[in-house]
């Protein structure tokens, strides 16, 4: 009997998302450490081992789906999926057509970086990747900017001496930055942009949004949040 | 705002003229009509240029593919089956590359990377590999009587390549040369798509009409508005092409003008 | 995949290629290549029925229907294959799950719009969302087929409207003579007759078909453009065992050779395909075969 209550109870707490019992996780696969594809050709990274623990709380079968950037949230609001977890920050634009969970990593800043110290980043040449929030910050701040349809040739434009610097994610060029031996190397301020990285989902599928939510507060209170932090960011990351 | 300020702001959008910053929150159907239609400036200008100076190409490569030599003929058969046998996508990537190491040994070619001229050539380039092919084809279907009857009033060598083979050529490559045409216009939203970068936020209409794809995170408006542009492009171009195929088919009676591609479509990419 | 290539940090020279070559992640790539080509066999013939489809519709002596060919024909060709593709999935998608809400769910009372969402109930889902990925995967890549098949299937009707028009009037006028009826001459004189003057064009299109295939990643199916990005991009020592710089000059080129490989293979089949059609049949020969080789 006691078994059969706890069953029941499981059910009610999963609530009506659960109607579909397998949730469908939406990324990118291109953006690490966030989330990548790994040498045997699986969804990893910090997302992805969150994730799963997210789902193992809320007590939901996950599967991970990765798709375009560009279309990403046209295909989570059509059905295609149904969150997406891809390094997404929570911005009042986005906020008009999707719903976000709290946030799962502190506010992110975005860095520039260049192949030498002396680089003026407001008024030199600057590249972005097409229609981030990167680009749009470039746009204003003066910098003439250069937009390449993906990160990986923002970065190589720096090498090639097309952009004086490129001005992306912080944990983005972190790990590049380290790997370029001396090549490259962060420049002018770090900015503060969009406010933390959370986990999208459909507006009308709130019971779903609150799930997640719960599990990530519960994973902001026991600590194992921070350690995967720590983990794939190193110790200089924000935590909770 | 009024949409007559939104033309003002930014009709010249796309070269660089008008309002800074593109518009970034409250975006109207004028905004968006109004700058897709700024970038099809880019679109009409590269379509342009490659087309022009393609067709100087184009005939050159065709009369080399016909050559006997084969100093000229397998050059020009290798420049048509490298230009059509790959994807223009990849052909964007490769250019850039190229352009981008071509510059740091010679600095005066600085240019090549950016979209306007770097773009321009590879478009070139590929249209002239795919127009060499159709006039090519059309260059050994010039009837033989022609020919001969030219050798008969005594014209040899360029006056009979100027007078009697070339505007053969033409008149039988017309109406394929026309489809290409259409396609190489379609070709121009590749540009910033892929491989050449797009600065200070000045590109083509594809260019804006993913922005606002991305902005609004809605592509059932942008991308048909854009669908529509490229609509009407097309009737002007088959509207300017098909009054050049009748001035090229004057001299024939009426009932032998060709009503209907004989050459069946040289269709791209 | 071999034994050896547990700890890639030792290895170097082929021994370290052959290991780096075989990950899991390389094999999504051979995968893609594989996907291609399925689905350049399967668009083929698919694009070829819209094609047919279009040209009888544009032909017809009745003029709705012809006006809808010529409409589809004229419509999906002056549009750029880029921009169709990059709206097109999504509504396809949309319609058809529409379609089966209000065939499977007649008293949802929910709106299907809500915001920007689109709500279908559950069972009109495509696929369900219980089905495993790989119903999901094969469900994008029949709606790609789809879409490439309407895209291409417009070019084909235009091809394939000329061609019956070019077989010649007086096999027509013959037909006509031994009492057949329109019907009976389409069937038995211009179905069978015009495919010697529409293969050049089909041809051509066969070829631009094959690198109009780089765009599928635009339509959500991960393709061999797709993986040569993100295989070639730069890779830091933290998320591999495999770090590299920037090679995505080497995946390109291998990609340009796979293009380049799989036009000459197309150019030598449709060269014997001609030859073999022409076998019997009077053709113009040089004129109706003059644009393409």
């Amino acid at each position: 009997m006691k078994l059969v209550l706890a069953t029941a109870a499981l059910a009610l707490a999963a609530g009506a998302a659960t109607a579909q019992d397998v949730i469908r996780m939406g990324t990118e696969g291109a953006y690490p450490p966030y989330n990548f594809i790994d040498d045997s050709g699986e969804v990893a990274g910090f997302e992805r081992e969150l994730g799963d623990e997210l789902c193992a709380r809320a007590g939901l079968t996950c599967e991970w789906v990765t798709t375009d950037w560009d279309s990403i949230i046209p295909n989570l609001v059509s059905g295609n999926y149904d969150t997406i977890i891809a390094g997404m920050s929570i911005t009042d634009e986005r906020e008009e057509v999707i719903d976000f969970t709290q946030d799962y990593y502190p506010p992110t800043e975005s860095a520039y970086v260049a192949a030498s110290e002396e680089v003026d980043v407001l008024s030199g040449v600057v590249s972005a990747q097409t229609a981030t929030i990167q680009a749009g910050h470039v746009a204003e701040s003066g910098a003439a900017l250069l937009e390449f349809a993906t990160p990986e040739e923002t970065v190589a434009a720096v090498r090639d001496g097309e952009a004086d610097a490129v001005f992306a994610d912080y944990d983005y060029l972190l790990p590049l930055v380290e790997a370029s031996g001396g090549e490259l190397m962060f420049v002018g301020e770090r900015v503060p942009l969009g406010g933390g990285v959370g986990m999208g989902l459909r507006e009308s599928d709130a019971a779903l949004r609150d799930q997640f939510d719960a599990a990530i507060t519960s994973m902001k209170e026991d600590g194992t949040l921070n350690a995967l932090l720590v983990e794939w960011f190193g110790e200089q990351v924000g935590t909770y | 705002m009024s949409c007559w300020e939104i033309v003002a702001d930014y009709a010249f959008r796309s070269l660089g003229y008008g309002e800074r910053l593109l518009p970034r929150s409250d975006f109207t159907l004028c905004q968006q009509v109004v700058l897709i239609g700024s970038g099809m400036i880019w679109n009409v200008y590269f379509g342009a240029v490659a087309l022009v100076a393609g067709f100087a190409l184009a005939t050159l490569v065709a009369l080399g593919k016909a050559a006997r030599s084969p100093w000229l003929r397998k050059p020009s058969e290798w420049f048509v089956f490298v230009f059509r046998g790959s994807p223009l996508f990849i052909q964007f990537f490769f250019a850039y590359f190229f352009f981008l190491s071509l510059k740091q040994s010679v600095p005066a070619l600085d240019p090549l990377t950016s979209a306007p001229v770097g773009a321009a050539l590879v478009l070139f380039l590929n249209t002239a590999g795919y127009s060499a092919e159709i006039f090519h084809g059309a260059l050994r279907s010039v009837p033989r009587g022609e020919v001969e009857a030219a050798e008969a009033y005594g014209l040899t060598g360029w006056p009979r390549f100027r007078r009697i083979v070339w505007p053969t050529m033409l008149r039988l490559a017309w109406p394929a040369y026309t489809n290409e045409a259409i396609f190489l216009f379609h070709a121009t939203t590749l540009v910033f798509l892929s491989g050449f970068p797009a600065a200070g936020q000045k590109g083509d209409a594809l260019y804006y009409a993913s922005y606002f794809a991305d902005q609004t995170f809605n592509p059932f408006v942008p991308y048909p508005i854009l669908a529509l542009y490229f609509i009407a492009l097309t009737l002007v171009i088959v509207a300017i092409f098909g009054a050049v195929n009748r001035s090229l088919n004057r001299h024939l009676p009426a009932a032998r003008r060709p009503a209907r591609p004989r050459f069946l479509p040289q269709i791209v990419r | 995949m071999f034994a050896y290539c547990s700890d890639p940090q030792v290895l170097d020279g082929l021994a370290w290629l052959s290991c780096y070559l075989t990950t899991g992640k390389h094999m999504a790539i051979y995968w893609a290549v594989g996907t291609v080509l399925l689905l350049l066999a399967i668009t083929g013939p698919a694009a070829l029925l819209f094609g047919f489809g279009g040209a009888v519709a544009a032909r017809s002596p009745v003029a709705p229907l012809s006006w809808l060919g010529r409409g589809y024909i004229a419509i999906v060709r002056g549009v750029p294959d880029i921009a169709f593709f990059l709206f097109f999935v999504i509504a396809l998608d949309q319609g058809l799950e529409y379609l089966r809400h209000l065939a499977l769910c007649p008293d949802w009372d929910q709106p299907v719009r809500q915001g920007s969402d689109f709500l279908v109930c559950p069972q009109a889902k495509l696929p369900l969302s219980s089905a495993p990925q790989w119903q999901h995967e094969v469900y994008g890549f029949a709606l790609a087929v789809l879409t490439f098949a309407i895209v291409f299937g417009a070019f084909a009707a235009n091809v394939l409207h000329g061609a019956m028009r070019a077989v010649p009037r007086a096999q027509i006028e013959t037909a006509e003579a031994y009492g057949m009826t329109p019907r009976q001459t389409f069937r038995r004189i211009v179905v069978p007759q015009m495919w010697i003057y529409a293969l050049p064009g089909l041809g051509n299109l066969w070829m631009v078909l094959v690198k109009a295939t780089p765009l599928l990643f635009l339509l959500g199916v991960e393709d061999i453009v797709y993986w040569a990005r993100e295989l070639g991009g730069t890779k830091t020592p933290q998320f591999t065992d495999y770090p590299h710089g920037d090679w995505r000059m080497w995946y390109f080129l291998a990609l340009l050779v796979f293009y380049l490989g799989l036009t000459r293979v197309s150019e030598i089949g449709l060269e014997r395909l001609m030859i073999r059609l022409s076998r019997g049949q009077a053709t113009l020969g040089g004129a109706a075969q003059g644009g393409v080789r």
